[in-house]
């Protein structure tokens, strides 16, 4: 929502626009945003050299283990976090859950991240992005599910990946199902948009939009599983713009010296000389779960349509 | 920095990404781009980019430093971590998120001295503000009163993001500013 200020010498100040929310995205670019539960693994992600930190209630291992329904972080911690960095605080919400995003808001959280890894609050209805200033971030597992998120107001994108795994073949696959149907809307022609349309249900103007462009109007970032240097630098390799990082960090034997080598990882994901001098004497990473013999019902990825 | 890349190139010149010494050896001149400046000078300092850049701007190379990379080019900032760097191109003081959060990133028309009477689409994303300019560095824009660009030799500040915006104006004048500096050092 484009809120219209005027100073007093005439100035005319636009807050809460396009360009400004995916903007932030813009700059966040080729850089890490971490998951932390407290202000002093914010304060590590920043020695770290995260361009954001991304505050939850607990990490997705977490979630996963104890179960219970999981919700917007305590309104204090999110203060902490603010209080305790520098960079750019993002924090989740339910799907559906606008109260919780304009709560967020509120707080002055800088993103707001409409996430699947906390329970749906609504299983039919995402938020009413455009209605905030604040700029969202949303899942998507392919280019429909991107788009549709983005025809609510979404200024950014990320893969769903399997959070709280440790695997990244989710994120895999859904990188893969975004950048292909990019390159298959980029091959048809004009008159096959509609029945493209309809076959991804997407909005036709952006499916318009992507035909043209050959690029999202947002950001895409990658995320769901992300746990080593080699992942991260994988997901930039196959055209992720970014990672999200949550588990792998703060499950690992050695936080800060992850943290430190998955940042390398993505800046210099072409350079597997780097990639392997960071990846040296870790540690542990996080334990992996395998994704294919998960129950149905303990999947988040399917959180969300 | 893609989108700067694509303005240095829709106006007329070869750029190219810049994250290693021998990319920044390779360069006649450099743009900062925004970005979060503390996640910066962690990668300067790291990949030991931060000598071979002090020398470049020691000789005179020509800099077009937006948002965060004018932070990292300031004399001082005000409010930053303790290990942000400051190289000292540009003769001033600013402050990190001076403006706010993001909630508070706006656009507003600035009227920037050598482009001309027509108004430049000012795009700023929890932008950093410019509190003190020093003699050597001279303002070319200014919102509300203060500071938002400025110029000091062939260093070219900003706190907003030029790339942002179709108007390319900003970054064809940098090209001219890189054209006069390469001339002088010929000369």
């Amino acid at each position: 929502m484009t809120t219209e200020k005027t100073a007093s010498n005439g100035h005319q100040h636009a807050t809460g626009g396009d360009r400004v929310k995916r903007g932030l995205a813009e700059m966040l670019k080729g850089g890490v945003i971490m998951d932390v539960v407290n202000a002093e693994q914010a304060k590590i992600a920043e020695d770290a050299g995260a361009v954001a930190v991304m505050a939850l209630e607990r990490v997705p291992a977490d979630i996963r283990r104890d179960g219970g329904v999981a919700r917007m972080s305590d309104v204090s911690l999110i203060k902490d976090i603010i209080a305790a960095v520098t960079i750019p605080v993002m924090a989740k919400a339910r799907i559906g859950h606008f109260v919780e995003a304009q709560v967020l808001q509120a707080l002055g959280v800088d993103y707001v991240d409409e996430s699947e890894v906390l329970t749906p609050a609504d299983e039919e209805h995402h938020i009413d992005k455009w209605q905030f200033t604040v700029p969202f971030v949303c899942g998507a597992r392919d280019l429909g599910e991107a788009l549709r998120r983005i025809g609510e107001g979404a200024a950014m994108i990320r893969t769903k990946g399997e959070a709280g795994t440790g695997n990244v073949v989710e994120a895999v696959r859904h990188m893969r199902a975004v950048q292909g149907g990019i390159r298959r809307l980029q091959a048809l022609r004009r008159d096959e948009l509609m029945a493209e349309a309809k076959r991804l249900d997407a909005p036709y103007e952006l499916v318009q939009e992507i035909h043209e462009t050959g690029t999202l109007p947002v950001v895409n970032f990658s995320a769901g599983g992300i746990a080593t240097p080699a992942d991260a630098a994988l997901m930039m390799q196959l055209g992720a713009e970014g990672n999200f990082v949550g588990s792998g960090i703060f499950k690992s034997d050695d936080p800060l010296g992850y943290a430190k080598a998955i940042v390398a990882a993505t800046t210099y994901f072409d350079k597997p000389e780097v990639v392997a001098e960071v990846s040296a004497g870790l540690g542990h990473a996080m334990r992996g779960l395998d994704v294919a013999g998960m129950p149905k019902e303990e999947l988040l990825a399917t959180r969300g349509w | 920095m893609r989108e700067h890349l694509s303005a240095l190139a829709r106006a007329g010149a070869e750029a190219v990404g810049v994250r290693t010494v021998a990319e920044l050896e390779s360069v006649d001149a450099l743009v900062l781009p925004g970005g979060e400046s503390t996640t910066m000078c962690r990668l300067l300092r790291v990949y030991a980019l931060e000598q071979p850049l002090r020398e470049r701007l020691a000789a005179g190379m020509p800099t077009l430093s937006t948002c965060a990379g004018l932070i990292v080019l300031s004399r001082e900032v005000v409010d930053g971590r303790p290990d942000q760097l400051a190289l000292g191109a540009l003769d001033v003081v600013t402050r990190r998120n001076a403006f706010g959060r993001q909630v508070d990133s706006f656009e507003a028309d600035l009227h920037i001295e050598p482009l001309g009477v027509a108004p430049f689409r000012g795009v700023f994303i929890r932008a950093p503000q410019i509190e003190t300019t020093g003699d050597e560095a001279r303002v070319i824009a200014t919102l509300n009163g203060a500071a938002v660009a400025v110029e000091q030799g062939p260093h070219i500040g900003l706190c907003f993001h030029p790339e942002m915006t179709d108007d390319l104006r900003v970054h064809q004048h940098f090209l001219r500013v890189v054209d006069e500096a390469t001339e002088r050092s010929v000369a």
